[in-house]
């Protein structure tokens, strides 16, 4: 104990990772130093490209020999794995050290039940018999909070949610009893209140294993958590290392201030009666303007969009998912209505019936005084230009054989709304009020970062000059200081063309800086909707509480704050045939708020 | 402006083209095979039907370097005539099943309620031995030249329509052909810039391995006796005609046959080739 106190369980010494291309060896990673000792957490952060995971993937010798090359030293309790047989290496993974990744649906094999799985991992590298391998599955699916263990462990992977195949992951990884745990963004695909369990599961493990952890993310409300001291990252740089708190409270490279203004925080807003943008941040020092506030919504117009008692159901032969049910509301022009909520909320589903991409079952949803739900292809097509849709995903949004400018140019050529000799002038015209060089218009997708691609989904909704604009997810995969920058745009587009956005987002930061109202949806429903400083200031009903504590805050000296685990299964929509949900009722607690009353 | 937007990925793809081995080679054999049909009658020494019975049954010499055949018509020439109907017939074949292939699998792919229908009639057409269903169609219409080609055209489609409709499914899910719907796109446009622009190399991919069937199965419908009329020589009918010699003139049926193997195994090499090119491409740029 005292031995592994003084040396550190994981020794990184200017370790330089290089890839092979066209033109020879190009180093991806730099001289990356980092220590991590018997019971502490170290983080490394940052943007996608940073060169975060290939640190990870280094250490555990896990790129293509041929194609990767490391130099440097990593010492693992003083043995440099470096130097190490590929045969020792295979003892190494998954024995000294555990890993657990980012997917948690796509690690486990569907066909093997987990305590299966698990027994597995026990037999392979603990030379347990397959009786006492069960055995310890069992201790290990208790270890790791999995309710009702017993009778789980005979059950299949589809049976278990995100955040439980996390936890089944964890317990693998802890078969071992491994000295180190490496864990590659291991929320990041999970809800927040998910992930609010998992953090603080790891931190209990951690403590009761003197395990030392090496946390991959991108999220710096994680790192605030978790880590004891961050390392960050920046286009294959180490720009920064230091205990947690001081990164934070005193960030000395250009970098990770930056890095740390665009953070969305919750919180910040203040009195401010409308959306408020996000500070900008002068690249070359770091230093952040605060964000101005935008211009509010004039009162008592007629709303562009209004939604009453809309259904959408699925049916399934072992049931009918009700995937939105009984939702209700309006949007006026110029305003922003947030839908908030974790995955299969029924959020998506909602914006996507009001885009007709899906039918609905029931109510009705009249966009711009005309009824969407029971239009006909060809009044739908005319009234497609009232509405528009951005995506969540850059990469996929685009048609990849299209150029950008063909792509922006095609719905108004479509609509009628120019003709093929003003397309050109036209498309540099947006691709200008987006952001972007009018000179990019030849160029196929391929050749934009995520954020670019955003912009161009950005110039190509607005290109028909909609009225609504139905965002789903619009910034959320976007990194950091391009989301700040993506969600500005949004904004200052708003003001200028008195765009009416539904914004889709799970991440209640940006939502609290994009929104002027909020609406909160849980399987389906909507629990509670109002003005968004009386649902952030004033939440009534217990999910949205539990929404707002389960964000990370970006601040070590608030850590442990987040909600207790509760370790239960999120429920799902799914009923069985010939369910009639129930009536709900909503009471009004100030004005514009409504939270939906407990079932009697 | 769809041309000017293809136009950079072609000139990027035709180079990466002909830095795959088995590309170049299926390329270059194919088009040794197409120069010497279309050029034909300045590059046959004889006229196909020339007979002279002096040279009946003739070994391959300087003269006749693939020898003769039992009416003492030149080998060589026949076979790079034949090529003119064996290459026209893989040909046609080719536009007919890809665009029938096309129309079909699309609307099966794309339009939820066309899929059962046109699955099931696919389903029954591929239940059939390819040669039995081009012998019936070809016995219905009677023999020519043409029906020979709709025939197979015919045949192959459902090879087609199977491929294009599993990609349909799998774009019509994409953000990008959900994004042309919601700005209001006619459905003729997504279909064609949108998902026919995607589904290029698949249906490239697999309209080469129908060139390479279709050349095998003329031969067998000549071979058979319902193919081409006899007159004009193709390889399948101077294999048939050659069978009765096989064992004192063998070089009879070895030429046309090494002419059906070679074009067949450039076909391949391009298909295999051109699969191998369009995968990682595919996973690139999605």
């Amino acid at each position: 104990m005292t031995d592994t106190a003084k040396r550190p369980v994981l020794s990184v010494e200017n370790l330089t990772t290089s890839f092979k291309t066209a033109e020879g060896w190009r180093a991806v990673i730099r001289d990356i130093n980092v220590e991590v000792n018997a019971g502490e957490t170290v983080a490394i952060v940052g943007e996608s490209g940073s060169g975060k995971s290939v640190t990870a993937l280094s250490t555990m010798r896990l790129l293509p020999a041929g194609r990767a090359r490391c130099e440097g030293r990593i010492l693992l309790e003083g043995r440099d794995l470096l130097k190490a047989s590929e045969a020792e290496m295979r003892s190494v993974r998954g024995g000294t050290i555990g890993m657990i990744f980012q997917e948690p649906m796509t690690s486990l094999n569907p066909v093997f039940t987990i305590g299966n799985q698990i027994a597995e991992a026990l037999v392979l590298h603990r030379d347990l018999s397959w009786k006492a391998a069960e055995a310890e599955a069992l201790r290990l699916m208790e270890r790791v909070r999995i309710p009702a263990a017993k009778s789980r462990l005979n059950e299949y992977p589809h049976k278990f949610s995100g955040g439980m195949r996390q936890r089944v992951m964890i317990a693998m990884a802890l078969a071992c009893r491994p000295k180190l745990l490496i864990a590659d963004e291991p929320t990041t695909a999970l809800d927040v209140t998910v992930q609010a369990e998992i953090l603080h599961l790891l931190r209990e493990l951690q403590r009761e294993e003197n395990m030392g952890v090496l946390f991959i993310t991108h999220d710096m409300g994680v790192v605030a958590e978790v880590a004891d001291r961050t390392l960050v990252m920046f286009r294959g740089d180490m720009v920064e290392t230091g205990p947690t708190p001081q990164i934070f409270a005193a960030p000395k490279a250009v970098y990770t201030r930056a890095l740390l203004a665009s953070i969305p925080r919750l919180g910040t807003m203040g009195d401010a009666a409308a959306p408020r943008r996000f500070p900008d941040v002068d690249p070359a020092t770091g230093k952040a303007s605060d964000g101005r506030v935008t211009s509010p919504v004039p009162g008592g117009v007629t709303p562009i969009l209004k939604v009453e008692k809309l259904a959408v159901r699925f049916a399934l032969p072992q049931g009918q998912i009700h995937a939105v049910e009984d939702v209700s509301f309006d949007l006026k022009p110029g305003e922003t209505l947030a839908l908030v909520g974790e995955s299969g909320c029924g959020k998506s589903t909602t914006g996507r019936a009001i885009m007709r991409l899906v039918d609905p079952s029931a109510g009705s949803i009249t966009v711009d005084g005309q009824d969407v739900a029971k239009a006909s292809s060809g009044a739908l097509r005319a009234m497609r230009r009232t509405s528009q849709m951005i995506f969540q995903d850059p990469f996929a949004s685009l048609n990849p054989r299209i150029t950008i400018g063909s792509a922006i140019a095609e719905p108004m050529l479509a609509h009628g709304l120019i003709s093929r000799r003003e397309a050109k002038e036209r498309v540099a015209e947006l691709l200008q009020q987006v952001g972007l060089s009018a000179a990019m218009a030849d160029r196929h997708p391929h050749e934009f970062s995520g954020g670019q691609r955003q912009r161009i989904s950005i110039a190509r909704a607005i290109a028909l000059q909609p009225k609504l604009i139905v965002a789903d997810e619009a910034v959320s995969a976007l990194d950091v200081s391009v989301k700040a920058q993506v969600s500005n745009l949004l904004l200052d587009l708003q003001e200028q063309h008195r765009l009416a956005y539904l914004f889709i987002s799970h991440d209640m930061a940006v939502v609290e800086r994009m929104s002027h109202r909020v609406a909160v949806m849980f399987l389906g429903e909507i629990v509670e909707i109002g003005p968004r400083a009386a649902i952030f200031d004033n939440p009534q009903h217990a999910y949205t509480r539990r929404l707002i504590s389960a964000v990370p805050i970006p601040d070590p000296a608030r850590r442990g704050q987040l909600n207790p685990p509760l370790n239960e299964e999120i429920k799902s929509p799914l009923r069985p045939h010939g369910y009639v949900p129930p009536k709900r009722t909503y009471r009004e607690v100030s004005p514009g708020h409504f939270v939906q009353e407990a079932a009697a | 402006m769809i041309t000017a937007s293809l136009s950079m990925p072609l000139v990027s793809s035709l180079r990466r083209l002909f830095r795959n081995k088995a590309i170049l080679i299926g390329a270059i054999i194919l088009a040794v095979v197409l120069v010497a049909a279309v050029l034909a009658p300045w590059v046959a020494p004889y006229a196909p039907n020339k007979l002279s019975i002096v040279n009946k049954l003739k070994a391959p010499s300087l003269a006749h370097i693939f020898g003769t055949d039992e009416f003492g018509r030149d080998i060589f020439s026949r076979a790079i005539y034949a090529g003119r109907i064996s290459l026209l017939v893989s040909l046609g074949v080719i536009i007919i099943s890809t665009v029938l292939g096309v129309i079909l699998g699309v609307a099966a792919g794309f339009f939820r309620k066309l899929d059962a229908p046109i699955s099931r009639l696919l389903d029954a057409m591929m239940s059939f031995p390819d040669i039995l269903l081009a012998i019936a169609l070809v016995a219905a219409l009677g023999p020519s030249l043409t029906t020979v080609i709709l025939a197979l055209g015919i045949t192959y489609a459902p090879r087609l329509a199977r491929i294009v409709r599993g990609s349909t499914l799998v774009l019509r899910e994409l953000p990008y052909i959900e994004a042309a719907v919601a700005m209001g796109l006619p459905t003729w446009q997504i279909l064609t810039r949108h998902v026919l622009l995607n589904l290029a190399s698949p249906i490239l991919v697999q309209a080469t391995f129908v060139f390479a069937s279709a050349m095998l199965a003329e031969a067998s419908l000549s071979f058979l006796g319902v193919g081409v009329s006899t007159d004009m020589p193709t390889w399948g009918t101077m294999l048939a005609s050659g069978r009765e010699y096989m064992n004192n003139a063998p070089w009879l049926m070895v030429f046309p046959g090494l002419a059906i193997v070679f074009s067949v195994l450039a076909l391949q090499l391009l298909g295999d080739g051109l699969r191998d090119l369009v995968d990682p491409r595919l996973a690139k740029e999605s």
